[in-house]
């Protein structure tokens, strides 16, 4: 393994790849680097870097390894179960891996994961980014601290508590809004309700759980880099004259959007995965639907793991449950993947005060 | 587009006449309050005239005219700029009471639920020798056993995941860290069960150790490493690269700087991640039910033996559905959120000891 | 600044070392003991501690699996322990299948498990039973409700065919003419059915299905007997404390879940038109009466049994639950076989199964428990 280059990043941005020497920064005290007698530290300072690069990049070798082991298993059960599979793995509508004629496939499950995690995102992400700029920039200062620590202690509260008061709590009181969506925006797929009246364990209700769960994850996240907008920048909007929201929108926003995006994409990743909260609000099907609002047609692959694990057969019932896992992970892989990318794009609206 | 490069054409004068006054028009500061009442008038009054009988509802219309009324008087009085500066302001206010209402529903029904049960001697006895129409018991083994679960796995995790995220930040470059960052991804979309079965077949089936509290806290130790790998790495790239070129400048090594300059002044945003990912693992359930196995008993140490933990503690108690075991079941929910509260409260405090005077 | 700095790192190791201490005083506050709480079952434990026979059994017994014996696992495990201070026993649910891959893999003493051992799983058991194989024990038993919520219907009358048909979507009306013909007199309502059924693998599922295979008549119910819900049809929630919850709010809602659970949350369960002289309810006495005549269907000294689902007997509930323990009957590890033999043999006796009565329980007939507490004497 070459070691890398020892200059060290150039123009750091947040959360983008800036381009190696696109700012020339100063020669470092990198292991590597041509011995300098001014850069000299004191004493140890070669040694000191020696062993903290071998380190951090031991550490990084050692997560390495501890995923490749983790793929390399659940490649190898995944696959097991796909060879026993009657169905078509990917395109079948059901889930049936116990019998003797195991006939099972995740197309109910990915439609399912992703519509609840679709809902779960466009309700938490504007409120989230909306609560996150009412305590960077709008709320008075003392009180913004407070309301920082609340949201971080919300964030403490644990999934099964969510399951235990979604499926206690907010499952009756859905009832109402499933009603009224169902008979003003029926004429929307999505909105669509077969039973009306059905008891709203839907994936419309996973959803809205999952928005409150993620929630404070997107809100810190996006408080933490607001916060970091250069002063600079904001001054210079309002004394050209801009209102305040002018001033967050032509110099908060831009800076913090990176942020605001991995902190997304964080809760995204929490939705996509996330299991108890989802498995006991929601009422189990597997048919690929894009009905919201009618209970028992869908699930998602993670409440289905764990609805299903404590009374899978072994191997095959297991292995297949472990095969939809290895979906979970590449849909993840897709959203982490377009993530990067937007970052990447936009790398050039967030200018570092240089 | 960023504020360095505006111009004073990006925020036009109002008007292009001639100004007559120097200030423009504003609406009086007392104004927002006005419709404020006036819209929740407005609110309950056609709730009460449907007959609506969710007050959510009515809150909700209250919200609709408060906002887009104000926007169109501003707008006459003050024109677009304002009243989509006061709109944004609404806007912003209303979703950060539309974001209160859940969350604090969630606290304030886990209390009125879990209060109650939560004394003394809920705290300080275990579930041994209980049966179902027993209205004892307690939580103190599954106290120990999340404590211990939780802290090896932080211990093992934070140190590697924050060297991780040094190295991708402040070395990185080429296919080792583009790997790293890749696989980093994959390991984010791990389901929580998935981890547990990966240690319960390596582990305890390969290996051959026994359940216990430490194989628990390897699987989540195997969840918390990306969250904190991913928070660490964004919060590091947020130091401004001076901090980095002052330090350097002044001969101090780069392994200094990056202890001495750049970590702490990513202290609280560190902070946060590394509470993020501790309070998701906190109230993992599944891993841990595969591989602590759970216990009624006290047992204190996490390397022999059966243990319990909190979030198995209120699942097998709701799971029980009997009266009495849904109140512990509460109970425990409440005294988990404590915990992971408290802690995430401690570690605020330590990163603002240790944090650089003039962060903000 | 040093002076500073060394005040905060002072701080900072005030806050670490307060937050050790804090964990060993926590360490050493705790009780493994609880106090009877004045309740019914203090009363009981005492009573028949007198019944149990310790033996020489020492240490720690590690079981797990159906969830659906959790509750008798539990009252027996307090019975156990306040009479043989010597032996600690864990019962971990998760799961029948759970249970017995644990017990296969080698990594506990005994499984619970709702259904009995597939002939795949009692050929993998010779790897842990080093000398013999695994075996099942019938030992947990329990009617299976049907709860129901339909406010101004008091005594609603079900049979086999009907079931079928309203769990599988065939019959989807309370006043379709099938359900008005076993209620004449009754007011029923013209709302939608809301069947509920089991999201995980159950063993309720298993013995219900069962049930419906065997009695419903062909062409009723096509699904076989199965531990995972067959149809796409209904709602679901997972744990019988999951429906029993759904059954409580929803109006119109039809489940099946195990007496106890019915009893707790106060729901209505229908009767069942089994071709007796009279619709029999549900109750621990009737259940009883149905499971005296299964059959055992075991090979060798394997006591799993099939249940007579179609049984027409006078007083008979045909929906019943039996569930097993599953252990070695030769190749048991040494150490921990006296404390299982003696504890297994509590359960199987008639103080053991009495103790668990009050929580929804049925006594085992003495036709099984005999033949079961016999076989533990075998156990090596």
């Amino acid at each position: 393994m070459t070691p890398p280059p020892p200059t060290r990043r150039p123009a750091t941005t947040p959360g983008g790849q800036a381009s190696p020497g696109s700012v020339p920064g100063p020669p470092s005290g990198g292991p590597e680097a041509p011995d300098h007698p001014s850069l000299r530290g004191r004493g140890g300072g070669r040694a000191g870097d020696r062993v903290f690069l071998g380190l951090s990049r031991g550490a990084g070798i050692l997560l390495l390894i501890v995923i490749a082991a983790i793929a390399g298993f659940l490649l190898y059960r995944g696959i097991n179960a796909i060879k026993v599979d009657q169905g078509n793995f990917l395109t079948t509508a059901g889930w049936d891996p116990n019998g003797l004629k195991p006939v099972f496939g995740v197309a109910a499950l990915v439609v399912g994961t992703v519509l609840s995690s679709i809902v779960a995102m466009v309700i938490a992400v504007p409120v989230g980014v909306g609560v996150a700029l009412f305590i960077s920039h709008y709320a008075p200062r003392r009180l913004a601290q407070l309301l920082g620590w609340v949201v971080d202690l919300l964030a403490a509260v644990p999934s099964v508590v969510y399951g235990l008061w979604g499926t206690l709590f907010l499952v009756p009181k859905m009832m109402g809004i499933h009603t009224w969506l169902g008979s003003y925006l029926g004429w929307v797929p999505v909105f669509n309700q077969s039973q009306p009246g059905a008891y709203p364990r839907t994936l419309f209700t996973a959803g809205v759980v999952l928005a409150i769960m993620v929630l404070p994850i997107i809100t810190a996240m996006s408080r933490e880099v607001f916060l970091q907008t250069p002063r600079a920048h904001e001054e210079a909007a309002l004394a050209l004259g801009a209102t305040r929201w002018e001033m967050i929108r032509t110099a908060v926003l831009p800076f913090g959007r990176p942020g605001v995006i991995s902190g997304s994409m964080l809760a995204l990743g929490r939705a996509l995965g996330e299991t108890m909260a989802v498995a006991m609000v929601i009422s189990q099907g597997f048919n690929v639907t894009l009905h919201l609002l009618d209970p028992g047609t869908s699930t998602t692959i993670a409440a289905n793991i764990a609805n299903g694990f404590g009374e899978a057969s072994r191997p095959v019932g297991v292995d297949a449950l472990i095969a939809s896992g290895l979906v979970l992970f590449v849909i993840t892989l897709i959203v982490n993947g377009i993530a990067r990318w937007i970052v990447a794009r936009r790398k050039e609206f967030a200018g570092s005060a240089a | 587009m960023s504020a360095a490069e505006l111009t004073q054409d990006d925020f036009p004068r109002e008007a292009a006449v001639p100004v007559r006054r120097l200030t423009q028009r504003r609406l009086p500061r007392w104004a927002p309050w006005l419709f404020l009442v006036v819209a929740a008038a407005v609110g309950s009054g056609i709730g009460a005239a449907a007959g609506l009988k969710s007050h959510l509802q009515w809150g909700l219309i209250a919200a609709a005219v408060f906002v887009v009324g104000q926007w169109a008087v501003s707008a006459s009085v003050e024109g677009r700029r304002r009243a989509t500066d006061r709109l944004a302001l609404s806007l912003v206010g209303a979703s950060f009471l539309l974001a209160l209402v859940p969350l604090v529903a969630v606290l304030a029904y886990t209390i009125s639920k879990g209060a109650g049960k939560l004394n003394g001697y809920f705290l300080t006895h275990s579930m041994n020798g209980v049966s179902a129409l027993d209205n004892t018991g307690g939580v103190y083994h599954a106290l120990i056993g999340t404590l211990e679960q939780v802290g090896i796995a932080t211990l093992i995790s934070v140190p590697v995941a924050l060297l991780t995220a040094v190295y991708l930040v402040e070395y990185g470059r080429g296919k080792l860290a583009k790997a790293i960052t890749f696989f980093v991804d994959v390991m984010t979309g791990i389901p929580s069960i998935v981890a547990g079965l990966f240690i319960l077949s390596f582990w305890l089936l390969t290996l051959g150790f026994n359940y216990s509290g430490f194989a628990g806290a390897l699987a989540l130790a195997i969840l918390m490493m990306p969250v904190v790998v991913r928070s660490t790495e964004d919060m590091l790239r947020l130091v401004p690269d001076e901090l980095r070129e002052a330090s350097l400048a002044l001969g101090v090594p780069r392994w200094r700087t990056i202890l001495k300059v750049v970590l702490p002044t990513a202290l609280s945003g560190i902070t946060t991640g590394v509470m993020l990912a501790i309070a998701r693992v906190a109230g993992e359930t599944a891993p841990v039910l595969l591989l602590v196995f759970g216990n009624d008993r006290i047992n204190n140490d996490p390397f022999s033996g059966p243990q319990s933990s909190l979030p198995l503690f209120v699942f097998e108690e709701y799971g029980k559905g009997n009266t009495f075991s849904t109140e512990r079941a509460w109970a425990g929910a409440l005294l988990l959120i404590i915990i992971v509260m408290l802690m995430n409260v401690a570690a605020r405090v330590l990163a603002r000891l240790k944090a650089p005077k003039n962060s903000r | 600044m040093n002076l500073n700095r060394i005040g905060r790192s002072k701080r900072v190791m005030a806050l670490g070392a307060l937050a050790a201490a804090g964990a060993l005083a926590l360490s050493a506050c705790g009780s493994d003991t609880n106090s009877g709480g004045g309740s019914k079952a203090g009363a009981s434990s005492s009573s028949s501690s007198g019944s149990i026979a310790c033996g020489s059994g020492k240490g720690q017994l590690l079981g797990s699996g159906s969830t659906a014996q959790q509750n008798a696992m539990d009252q027996w495990i307090k019975d156990y322990q306040a009479a043989c201070s010597g032996t600690t026993i864990n019962y971990g649910g998760g799961g029948s299948s759970t249970g017995r891959t644990n017990f296969l893999d080698g990594k506990t003493t005994f499984a619970g498990s709702d259904a009995p051992l597939k002939a795949a799983e009692i050929t993998q058991s010779k790897k842990v039973c080093s000398s013999g194989s695994a075996i099942d024990l019938p030992m947990v038993g329990g009617p299976i409700a049907i709860a129901y919520n339909l406010p101004g219907v008091d005594n609603l009358v079900l049979d086999a065919k009907t079931l079928a048909g309203i769990f599988s979507g065939s019959i989807t009306k309370w006043n379709a003419p099938e359900i008005a013909k076993l209620n004449p007199g009754a007011k029923l309502p013209s709302s939608t059915i809301q069947a509920f059924h089991r999201s995980d693998g159950s063993g309720t599922t298993y013995n219900f299905s069962g049930y419906l295979n065997d009695a419903a008549g062909t062409g009723a119910w096509k699904f076989g007997q199965t531990s995972d819900w067959p149809t796409k049809t209904g709602q679901s929630a997972k744990g019988s404390d999951g429906l029993a919850a759904q059954v409580k709010q929803v109006q119109g809602s039809i489940s099946y879940f195990e007496l106890s659970y019915a009893k707790n949350s106060q729901l209505q369960t229908a009767k069942i038109n089994t071709g007796a002289s009279a619709p029999v309810a549900v109750s621990t006495d009737a259940a009883a009466k149905a499971i005296s005549t299964a059959k055992v269907v075991g090979q060798g000294s394997d006591l799993a049994l099939h249940l007579d689902y179609a049984t027409k007997a006078d007083g008979a509930y045909p929906i019943s639950l039996v569930t097993y323990e599953i252990v070695c009957d030769k190749g048991n590890k040494a150490a921990t076989l006296p404390a299982l033999k003696s504890f297994l043999k509590y359960t199987a006796s008639s103080a053991g199964q009495q103790s668990i009565a009050q929580l929804g329980y049925l006594s085992l007939p003495s036709a099984i428990s005999d033949k079961v507490t016999a076989q533990i004497d075998k156990l090596g």
